[in-house]
């Protein structure tokens, strides 16, 4: 898994690649819970775009995101994914509390 | 059923390992008709499976083993996925969407086996371990069958 990431006023931009589960979750976690720290971040954009892989364990990790950034009332987006992980996104049921979006622009609008 | 194929891969319980029973077990099924979806839908099964016997069975210790068998009878591949770890009290409970024991977890491990194999078997015992036993068969054998009855 690989993070990239910039900031755009309030909102961390994360992209995400690779594979997202259990080896990595934990990192996840803390590389994006130090970035919204360090930038004083209120929302998350969320770029899939990049991943090849997502299980429960991953999606665990997106969840406690979204739970920690509505706790301080921000929100958090997700920015397109292949259609296999979209497809497992659309399982969990996390794509109707974080809505969905084409762009990283689109998603930033939205914010 | 005769035995058409079959690999044993034994893996030491660190999360490292994850990705190469993936890999491994992907690389088995697609001796098999299986569609791109359907093998994505077995590398996530297996993942929910050994991600639940490092977890949950050996609550994260890195020095026991987690046994993966495939198989091929016909037209069907068989998973199994076994530990000896602490085991499951309530199967039954275990098996609900959402059930988790962590905040950081969904709890849609066995709701993924089910949801992307044909059949997912739980046995488990108190402190003597969980074997999970998943078939799946491609789609393409299933339509071609009934096709020609």
């Amino acid at each position: 898994m690989k993070l990239d990431f910039t900031v755009d006023k309030k909102t961390l931009i994360v992209r995400v690649s690779g594979e997202l589960d259990l080896l990595v979750a934990d990192e996840f976690r803390q590389e994006v819970d130090a970035l919204m720290e360090k930038n004083c971040t209120d929302n998350i954009v969320l770029n899939l775009g990049g991943v090849r892989f997502i299980d429960s364990s991953g999606l665990g990790g997106i969840l406690g995101r979204y739970k920690k950034v509505t706790m301080r009332g921000g929100k958090l987006a997700i920015v397109t994914a292949p259609v296999q992980v979209k497809r497992i996104l659309e399982m969990s049921g996390i794509l109707s509390i974080a809505g969905l979006y084409e762009s990283e622009n689109e998603a930033l609008q939205a914010m | 059923m005769k035995i058409t194929n079959q690999i044993k891969l034994s893996i030491i319980s660190l999360p490292e390992n994850l990705p190469l029973a993936r890999v491994t077990v992907a690389a088995f099924a697609a001796q098999l008709d299986f569609t791109l979806d359907e093998i994505e839908d077995i590398r996530v099964a297996v993942s929910e499976a050994v991600s639940n016997s490092l977890i949950h069975g050996y609550e994260n210790d890195p020095n026991r083993i987690v046994n993966i068998v495939c198989t091929i009878y016909g037209d069907v591949l068989e998973i199994t996925i076994e530990d000896e770890g602490k085991g499951i009290v309530d199967i039954f409970k275990a098996m609900q969407p959402a059930y988790s024991t962590d905040p950081e977890r969904m709890g849609l491990g066995f709701t993924f086996m089910q949801s992307f194999m044909d059949k997912v078997e739980v046995q488990s015992a108190v402190d003597e371990g969980t074997k999970v036993t998943m078939r799946k068969e491609p789609q393409k054998a299933v339509t071609a069958l009934a096709e020609e009855n």
